[in-house]
Order: structure tokens, then sequence, then C-alpha cells
């Protein structure tokens, strides 16, 4: 039996409406699965950059890399499971305070660089910045105050050191006898 | 020509202009000139080499139709769009090029999706062109808007909507690039009304530049070189074939290599007569409906090179049990590397178009004198004769009288010289058209292999006979079958198409029926058509020839009148309802383990 990890993919595509679509019907229409994904623009106004993380045997992911690249908005997919890496994400967190424990919450924002957004009489909101064990950590810590809500980014990940994602040159194929004509 | 000058001739033709997009001509005069969108539209496809074209008008596709009216295109006028698109994947898979389908929005657009989905399946280049709601309406829910660029997406190789009457050219001919190149595969245009009058100065597509569009074309020749190695030490070496061999164009070089190696090659559904069937080294169909002796083959074959087939369930049956006496030496070309090691582990992958790899193999060939197997492979094909002997297809040609499918396929295949180009529908006469016409050239079949469409064969038998002038049409069709596209009679009446339908009429879904025979008590649930219409006479009402024929005697007679018969003809051919189609794998099962009629 193949064992089940999770993968990092990044997907640089061309950034036209429906892309997104594309990408998440391959994953549907395929039977794997998205466990977060997040979408924005590159440097390259033209091009945008979905990152999602997913989970699978070796052989699964291999095939999700191949029928990603199979799509024509698609312009690279790189698995940062492969490599040194960062990845983090973003977590807003709303938890529940009153006079007496909103100093135990700064205290537990204190201790992950976590900062407080946002404070109420009876609410307050952390946001917190990690990899996934550290925002698990952090939600650990903050379950006993009463957490009410929160929201994920999904990941973002770039490679250590030197090596980029990026689009390279275009390799532009001349249309011969169109010029000929012309 | 010898056969080796031919492979070498489409060698050189192929390596002339791989690796390079499509490049369209257009006519001088219309360059810098205003036009509207809808005549740049027909520029394109002009300019694209389009000679032919499937449309049914209609609102919103109107501009089009307008300016066609001037146009030296052929436009065929079908009776319901699925048909259309049907025509244009039997004009496609004939002659090699896209087939091009003009429809109007809404119900125009979403009667195609069942033939965009078949093309799909069968890597058939199309380019559809729809036509859809003003940009200023789209989303609004306005008449005949539907969203087909969502509704196609994950059944087109590509598909896009155009907003800027600007974008037409380079979106066209990206379009026919995508479609027939790489693995073909049909792609969507939708065509919003004012971008269809919307008027610009037309200047033709000067660079095709799709940066996440670059199809592998040559084969890696250490991969090659490693392949090679596997086969000259097999000692039960098999090649397994698909329909991807036509696309390649790859048939010369393909049998050039088999002979080469001496080795048996067993096909698909799909590549039936890429591998001519009364060749010494043929060993004819395998999978679900292939022979005992084509399956006994590869599950006993030591070495498995697979050339361009894709380990579908109804070939592989259950994949853990599929050709384990191959493993660690199995090998696979094919130009889509997605379809590599997704069924079955593969040892060698080669990714590539098919004709470069099996030209890359010839070359390498010369060199190893000790690839020939004629020795060591004897003794192999000795056995896979004997599996033949052992257990031949087992049918007759008639019982009491009756006719039974052999007779039909044995006298057609003797009168055509088995040079006729069949289409099927789907179903017990697919398979038995599979089993006993005997193809001997490429893109003779045409047929549903993925998506198993009923209601493609006469259709896809009308585009075909635009293609093929000299050599006849045949469509297979039964009496499920052919009720489902029937209306397309009336289109090969209105241009004179002289396809000749024969209709198996056993009065069931035979297919469904023989299921339910064998793995649901005979529950015969919903496979008998109470009521059928008299076929012959409703032929008649059509404009075409009605003919029927039930006794075994005038069976011959019947088929040589329609084939003689200058126009379209429907032959109804009444076969009994319990012939069943055998050797059959049952699904899920491992491909040795066949049931015999």
């Amino acid at each position: 039996m193949a064992t089940k990890k999770s993968y990092i993919i990044s997907i640089l595509v061309e950034n036209e409406f429906g892309v997104l679509s594309r990408v998440s019907g391959l994953f549907s229409g395929r039977g794997y699965n998205i466990s977060s994904l997040s979408v924005a623009e590159t440097l390259d106004p033209s091009v945008s950059r979905i990152t999602l993380t997913t989970t699978g045997d070796a052989e699964i992911v291999e095939q999700i890399n191949k029928h990603l690249n199979k799509l024509v908005s698609v312009i690279k997919v790189v698995d940062y499971s492969e490599a040194e890496h960062v990845e983090r994400e973003l977590a807003l967190i709303k938890v529940a305070v009153d006079a007496r424990s909103r100093l135990e919450l700064v205290g537990i924002a204190d201790i992950f660089r976590a900062r407080i957004v946002d404070v109420g009489p009876t609410e307050c909101m952390v946001e917190v910045t990690g990899d996934d064990e550290k925002i698990a950590a952090i939600m650990t810590m903050l379950a006993p105050l009463g957490i009410k809500e929160v929201a994920r980014t999904g990941k973002a990940a770039l490679f250590r050191g030197g090596r980029l994602l990026t689009v390279g040159a275009p390799k532009a194929k001349k249309n011969k006898s169109t010029e000929k004509a012309a | 020509m010898t056969e080796s000058a031919a492979a070498e001739k489409a060698r050189q033709a192929r390596d002339a202009d791989s690796d390079e997009a499509s490049a369209p001509s257009t006519s001088k005069e219309s360059i810098g000139r205003q036009l509207s969108g809808a005549q740049i539209i027909l520029e394109c496809l002009l300019a694209e080499g389009v000679d032919t074209v499937f449309g049914y008008p209609g609102g919103t596709i109107l501009p089009t139709y307008d300016s066609l009216y001037d146009s030296p295109l052929n436009h065929i006028l079908v009776r319901h769009e699925q048909g259309a698109v049907h025509m244009a994947e039997g004009y496609a898979r004939l002659s090699g090029k896209p087939g091009v389908v003009v429809v109007t929005s809404g119900p125009g657009a979403t009667n195609t999706v069942t033939g965009i989905a078949d093309a799909n399946m069968d890597s058939i280049p199309l380019v559809v062109l729809c036509g859809q709601v003003p940009t200023s309406l789209i989303g609004n829910d306005a008449f005949q808007e539907a969203d087909i660029v969502g509704i196609t997406r994950p059944c087109t190789k590509h598909n896009i909507l155009v907003q800027d009457v600007r974008d037409l050219p380079r979106v066209l001919h990206e379009a026919f690039f995508i479609a027939g190149s790489g693995r073909p595969g049909p792609v969507l245009i939708d065509l919003p009304k004012d971008v269809q009058t919307d008027i610009c100065e037309y200047r033709p597509a000067k660079e095709l530049a799709i940066r996440g569009y670059r199809p592998t074309v040559k084969g890696n020749r250490r991969q090659v070189s490693r392949a090679l190695d596997i086969l000259e030490k097999a000692e039960r070496p098999l090649l397994y074939v698909g329909g991807g061999v036509q696309w390649g164009d790859a048939s010369d070089e393909l049998r050039l290599f088999a002979e080469k190696l001496q080795a048996p090659v067993t096909t698909t559904l799909m590549g039936l007569g890429t591998f001519p069937a009364s060749d010494p080294l043929a060993v004819g169909m395998l999978g679900m409906h292939g022979g005992y002796w084509a399956n006994m083959a590869v599950q006993n074959c030591d070495a498995l090179f697979c050339v361009a087939a894709r380990f579908d369930d109804r070939v592989t049956g259950d994949t853990e049990r599929f050709a384990c006496e191959a493993r660690g030496r199995i090998i696979h070309a094919d130009i889509d590397p997605s379809s590599i090691s997704k069924n079955v582990r593969c040892d060698v992958p080669i990714v590539g178009d098919v004709g470069n790899i099996l030209g890359m193999f010839n070359k390498l060939a010369a060199d190893r004198p000790g690839l020939t197997g004629t020795k060591r492979i004897a003794a192999w094909r000795a056995q896979i004769a004997d599996w033949k002997a052992e257990r031949p297809l087992g049918y007759e040609k008639t019982r009491d009288g009756q006719i039974l499918p052999l007779a039909v396929f044995d006298e057609l295949h003797d009168l055509t010289e088995g040079d006729a180009i069949i289409s099927t529908d789907v179903g017990q006469h697919q398979m038995w058209t599979a089993q006993m016409y005997g193809f001997e050239k490429p893109r003779s079949l045409l047929t549903s292999g993925g998506l198993g469409t009923m209601g493609i064969g006469l259709p896809a038998g009308i585009g075909a006979a635009f293609v093929e002038k000299e050599r006849p049409v045949v469509v297979i069709s039964g009496d499920g079958s052919i009720q489902m596209n029937i209306q397309e009679l009336s289109t090969a009446v209105q241009y004179k198409v002289p396809v000749k339908v024969i209709v198996l009429n056993n009065g069931h879904l035979g297919m469904v029926r023989q299921w339910q025979d064998m793995f649901y008590e005979k529950r015969f649930s919903q496979v008998y058509f109470d009521s059928l219409p008299n076929f012959p006479a409703l032929a008649e009402a059509y404009g075409a020839k009605g003919m029927h024929v039930e006794k075994i005697e005038e069976l011959r007679s019947a088929l040589q009148e329609m084939l003689d018969h200058e126009g379209p003809v429907l032959l109804n051919v009444t076969i009994p309802s319990e012939e069943g189609v055998f050797p059959m794998v049952p699904a899920g099962m491992a491909v040795d383990e066949m049931l015999f009629a």
C-alpha cells in the first residue's frame, strides 16, 4: 500500500478568467482532493500563481502533475515537497475573551509572534503566520479560551536559495506562410 | 513505392514540419481591410485549409451564416447539432484534419456536448464554433444563453470565449494548432454575437506563442535504446498497438519494426487497421471481446511494447493481474505523458510522436542484427498459433436458414475486397465488426472506443464520405443505435451521400441484453423494443433506398444491390436476438478469465 502524504504544488497559469475553474475542475473530475488553495497575480501581471496542497501517494501526485501540465492555460508546475522550501499560511482567529482572559491571550499571541488586530469587550482577533504546525499549536493554546471563527489563506511557498519559479522567455513560433503572404 | 521507402518519405515529411506550429496562409486581398468578426472567422477557416464545415444556424450565429452565404466554404446543413459534431468526427477520423462545426448558442451548443466528449476520449481533432449571446447580455440568463465554455471545460482539450474582435485571428489559429497537434482533441470557441458583428482591420496572426502548450514530438534516443535492449533479449515479446498510430501516421514504421523484430502484434479496438489483419504477425484485437489467443499472448508475453494505446480498462481488465509476466519490461510510447503509468506502471516511458519514435526504433535497429527474433521468437509464435487453433472465434454463418452476423461480415468483406470504410455505432454489432471484418488499412474503422456513443455511426459515416469518394463507406448499426441519430438520413439524401447503412436488427438492445443474460439472471429489464419502425419504409420516407433481408440465401445479393446503388441505402438485416459476442472478459476480471459461447 502506497503511503499518503501531503504535497504542496505551485502552478503558474495564464491570468485569464476561468483558469481557476480549469485547475479545480481537473481535481474534482479526476477525484483528487484540494485541502487548501491560494491564487494571486505574480510580478508579471499576465501570469497568476496558484498554490495548493493535496494529499495522495507519489503516483497520484505524478499524475496530477502530468494532467496539470496538459492544460493549455498552465505554464509551469512545481512540487515544493521535492526540495528545500519555505511555506507559510496566514490565519485570522477570533477568540472569545473577557477582562480576565484578555491578558492570557496577549501572552499566547506573544509566544507565537502573532498580532492582535481587533479587540472588543467579548472577542479578540489574532493574526498568525506560519506553517501547519505553528498554526495548529496556537489553535491548541487558544482553544480553552474559546475559538469562535477561523479564516485561513491557504499556503504560499517559495524555494530556498536562488531557485525560482518563473515563466522564462516565451518561445514564439513564427507563422511562416502568413508572413510570406503579408 | 516499397514500404521502407514510404516510411522514409513519411519520416522526412514529419521531420520537416515537426515541432512547428501550423502555418496558415490567407488571401492577400483581405489583409488590412476592414472586416467584420464573422468575415474574419471565415478568412481564418480558409487560411487553415478548411473545405467543409458541418452546422446548423440560429440566432446568435446569424452574422457568421450571413458571411457564409458568399463564401466558397462547403457547409453541410445537418438535422441535429449532435449529428454535426459526429460528422466532423468522421471527417477528421478519416482525413486526419480537424473537423469543423458551426452552431448557435444555448441548445445548439449544448447539443454538441456528447460529440465533443466523444472526440475528447478518442483524441479526434475538432474546432467547434458556437454562437453566444452578445457580451453585454452574458450572465443575464438571456434567451438561448448557456455557459458552454463552463459546460465543456472538462470534455475539451481547450476552450475559449472570445471577447474582442481583434483576438479572433489569433484564437482561431491557436484553436486549429491545439486541436491538431500533440494528442489531438476538440477545441471549442464561444463567439458572442457582437464579436461577430464588430469590425476591425484584418491582420492574420503572425505568431502562435502558447507558452503553456509545447507538446513533445521527438522521442528520447536513450529510452529507445533501453527499449531495444529489452526487446533484443525477449523471447516472448508482444506489440500492443492503439489508435494513436493513425494520428502519428506510423503504420509503415510499425510494420517495418514488427517485421524486423519478428514479433506478434495485437491491436486495440481503435488500433484495428493500423497493422494489417492478414499479416502473419497479426494477432488481432485484445481485451474484453478480444480473441482468446490475443489475451493469452498479452498475459504470457515477457516484454510488452505498447505503441500509442492507453491501457484502457476494456483492454486490461484487472490491472493488478494484467501482463504480469512482462512486469519490469513494459515499454510505452505515447504523445501524452499523462497516459503513461496511469493505469499500469511502465518501465520504459517514451514520450513523443509515435511516427518519430518508431522511426528512431527502425534507425537504431539497423545496427542490431541480434534483434531479429526469427529463431528466438519462433516457439512463442507457434504457441500463439496453438492458442488460436484451440479456441478460434466460434461463430457460425447461419442457423435454421437465419442470417448470423459472421455471414454479413464475410460477404461484406468479400464484396468490398476488405477495402470499405466502416463506421459503427456502439453495442454487439460494433464488437462483431471489430472481430470479423478484417481491417487492412489505417483509418478504415471509425468507431467510438472511449465514450461508447450510440448514434455516432450514421453521421460519422456521412462525414467520412465527404473525404473519401472512391472506397465505399458502410455504416454498421443496430436497431437501438440507429434510432439515436436516424434523422441524419435526411442530410445524406440532401447531399447525395452514398452511405450504406446495415442495421443488424435483433429487436433488442443486444449488448445490454447479453449482460443481463450473463450477469443478471436473465432478468431482461428494458431491452426489448415492443415497437420498432419499419426501417426500410422509414428510409424510403426520407428519400433513401430501403431494403430488408432475413434469409441467408438472399444476403449476398442484397448486399451487392446495396453497394451498387448510387445514393444512400438502409439495409435491415434480421438476426436472432440470442446471438452473443464471445469470448468475453467480465468487467474487472483478468483478461485470461474469458467466458465462451
